[in-house]
């Protein structure tokens, strides 16, 4: 049983909705104060090595759940242990800055994720100095060409003092992860980092992520909208809708005998390459509809209204998350 | 046949040197079928609609070439010649394009606008026609009155889509139709595609980068590569057994449920060429992993290889 790096329990993140002018004067008269459910109860661990999924459409939480996973910011309620410690009670800016160390994220954006003013050899030391683990000169740079390799990148004069919007996309991801890596963290946030990227990229890119973990054991989360690369690179994943974790397990297991009708669907949906030489037809098992609004979400079962299979009990009950098979867990009335 | 497009040359004069970016293309939309024109950012997919469109800005010119629509050369023709095509019997949806519906304006006025541009009705009838489109692509007539801050991404693509065809074009043109959706709304509007397809035997180009959306979809398939078509073919044959190396590395590239995991995708070294100076003979063939000496001096024809099979490679010749 290998053990918990990371163990999510119970975390909620709620948004207040500003009343604005009007609504701020007869406020606490009329308008019951409303919130944005971005996240609305989720547990879940992840296992020391493993790259674990955050699968899920846009506005399911899953980037907000990252957020709160890294203290960048605080939740409504709940808890989250990095190496059986609250990370919300860390006191102390030693503390606070060996988290910081041993749990970093790569960002979905490329573009946004480096300062356009400095030169890539300035970006390049930043977090050693940020840190506070630069030993001396020889050392440094020895470590800095160590990271750029393990990225595929080469210490050129002309490259050092480029600025990043002389680099190119796959570039400056490789960078962003070069940075990350010089830290040697124990725990690395991915949050879409191949979706801003062209196909021949993406694939460049993930293959390093497959490397980087083979070769330092880092523990990851992948969040992804795109399950074929959830697939690829994951080996448990959790499945999102509206705030809350609807399905989770080995991928495998999911992918092979999806449980949740939501889960279904978004493995019908997936068109993939092969779909014409396997014969699969995607598009005749869609769902209708749309997310529904987090703010306020439906009553019971927050799928219930799209639902190809919804009961009674699923427009007043909401389901618990329960486990059916080996690690296999569910949230959905068809199973209790 | 729907359209032919014959040696189509769109190239940018910049300060810097003159870009290639359409240079050379050849290809048939047959009616009533889905051609999707597959490539990465800037081998030139969406210059050749532009191209075909009239609508390409300078410092950009269509420099030669034409592309023959119901009997008549569409490259070339007047602005007041071409304006009784464009949405009329061509038609194109652009990428992000939900992003211009405007604030201020009702859906169904944005609808009718596109309808009365290019027709004499009148305005009531327009409205019911626009209403009668939204319906058709899946919205509640009762929404036309709302403005597009109350549409979701997904609907919001399918007023695009409604206003491209409300005009009962018989081409359109779709410029990455899903790449800012999520995956079910995608699903959802590719099935809506399909449907058109066959309701209303309407011949469409589908402009991607996304070869899983062009499998789930298409009849035949363009594969561009540095402003050239490298491979054309039926998208059954083309997954199948690709035969040009870069849409193998392409197709290869995309992780799939069916593969084994954790496998090593395959993966293309290097970078898509600039374009003022784009490599001798064969565009391709520094990244190639099958070039030969005769890829580095002569440019392949693009010849047939198999029945409607296409392809420019020295592999082949």
């Amino acid at each position: 049983m290998k053990e918990d790096l990371l163990k999510v329990v119970g975390i909620r993140k709620w948004f207040p909705i500003t009343k604005g002018v009007i609504g701020g004067l007869f406020g606490e008269v009329i308008a019951k104060q409303k919130y944005v459910r971005a996240v609305d109860g989720i547990s879940f661990e992840v296992r020391k090595g493993e790259i674990f999924g955050l699968v899920g459409e846009s506005g399911c939480g899953k980037t907000t759940l990252a957020r709160v996973i890294l203290r960048l910011t605080k939740p409504t309620d709940g808890k989250v242990y990095f190496e059986n410690r609250d990370i919300f009670s860390l006191r102390g800016r030693k503390a606070l800055l060996k988290f910081r160390r041993e749990a970093q994220m790569v960002f979905q954006d490329p573009y946004a994720s480096l300062n356009l003013k400095l030169t890539v050899q300035d970006l390049i030391f930043e977090p050693l100095k940020i840190h506070k683990i630069t030993v001396n000169k020889v050392q440094d740079l020895e470590n800095v060409e160590k990271a750029l390799e393990m990225v595929g990148l080469h210490w050129t004069k002309d490259f050092m003092d480029k600025r990043p919007p002389q680099l190119s996309g796959g570039e400056k991801q490789r960078l962003a992860l070069a940075r990350v890596l010089l830290l040697h963290p124990k725990f690395l946030v991915l949050d879409e980092p191949v979706s801003m990227l062209d196909a021949s990229l993406k694939s460049v890119i993930l293959n390093l992520l497959v490397d980087i973990r083979e070769k330092l054991g880092v523990t990851c989360i992948l969040i992804t909208h795109d399950l074929t690369t959830a697939w690829h690179m994951c080996q448990r994943m959790g499945i999102l809708y509206l705030g809350k974790m609807v399905e989770s397990g080995p991928v495998e297991n999911i992918i092979k005998s999806p449980l949740h009708p939501y889960t279904k669907a978004l493995i019908s949906a997936v068109p993939t390459v092969d779909l014409l030489t396997k014969g699969y037809k995607i598009i005749d098992q869609t769902i209708t509809g749309q997310v529904p609004t987090a703010i306020d979400p439906p009553k019971g079962c927050r799928f219930h209204p799209r639902c190809p299979r919804a009961m009674e009990i699923c427009k007043r009950e909401e389901p618990v998350f329960t486990e059916t098979d080996e690690n296999h867990m569910v949230a959905c009335h068809l199973y209790t | 046949m729907a359209l032919k497009v014959n040696n189509l040359r769109t190239y940018y004069f910049t300060f810097r040197g003159v870009v290639k970016a359409v240079d050379g293309i050849s290809f048939e939309l047959q009616e009533g079928s889905i051609l999707g024109l597959a490539g990465e950012s800037a081998c030139g997919k969406s210059t050749t609609a532009f191209s075909l469109m009239k609508l390409v800005s300078p410092p950009g010119r269509v420099v030669s070439g034409e592309a023959l629509f119901e009997g008549d050369n569409i490259i070339g023709m007047k602005e007041s010649e071409i304006r009784k095509i464009r949405w009329k019997k061509i038609s194109m949806v652009f990428q992000s394009s939900m992003n211009a519906l405007d604030p201020v304006f009702r859906i169904k006025d944005q609808i009718s606008e596109a309808i009365l541009t290019h027709e004499g009705i009148d305005k009531l009838e327009a409205e019911e026609r626009a209403k009668e489109f939204l319906e058709r692509v899946g919205i509640e007539r009762s929404r036309a009155n709302d403005y597009p801050h109350e549409f979701s991404g997904g609907m919001k693509q399918r007023v695009m889509i409604a206003m491209a065809l409300a005009t009962y074009p018989s081409i359109v043109i779709l410029d990455e139709p899903t790449s800012a959706l999520d995956v079910i709304v995608q699903a959802q509007i590719l099935k809506l595609i399909k449907n058109l397809q066959e309701e209303k035997r309407l011949s469409i180009i589908l402009i991607t980068h996304d070869l899983s959306v062009i499998s789930a979809v298409c009849d035949r398939v363009a594969i561009m590569y540095a402003g050239k078509i490298v491979e054309n073919s039926s998208a059954r044959t083309l997954f199948k057994h690709p035969q040009h190396p870069y849409s193998e590395g392409l197709i290869g590239s995309f992780p799939r449920l069916s593969q084994p995991r954790h496998s090593r995708l395959i993966s293309i070294s290097g970078a898509p060429p600039d374009l003022i100076d784009p490599p001798k003979g064969c565009r391709f063939h520094p990244r190639c992993p099958r070039a030969m000496e005769i890829c580095k001096r002569e440019e392949p024809v693009f010849t047939e290889t198999d029945e409607n099979h296409m392809v420019a490679c020295h592999l082949y010749t």
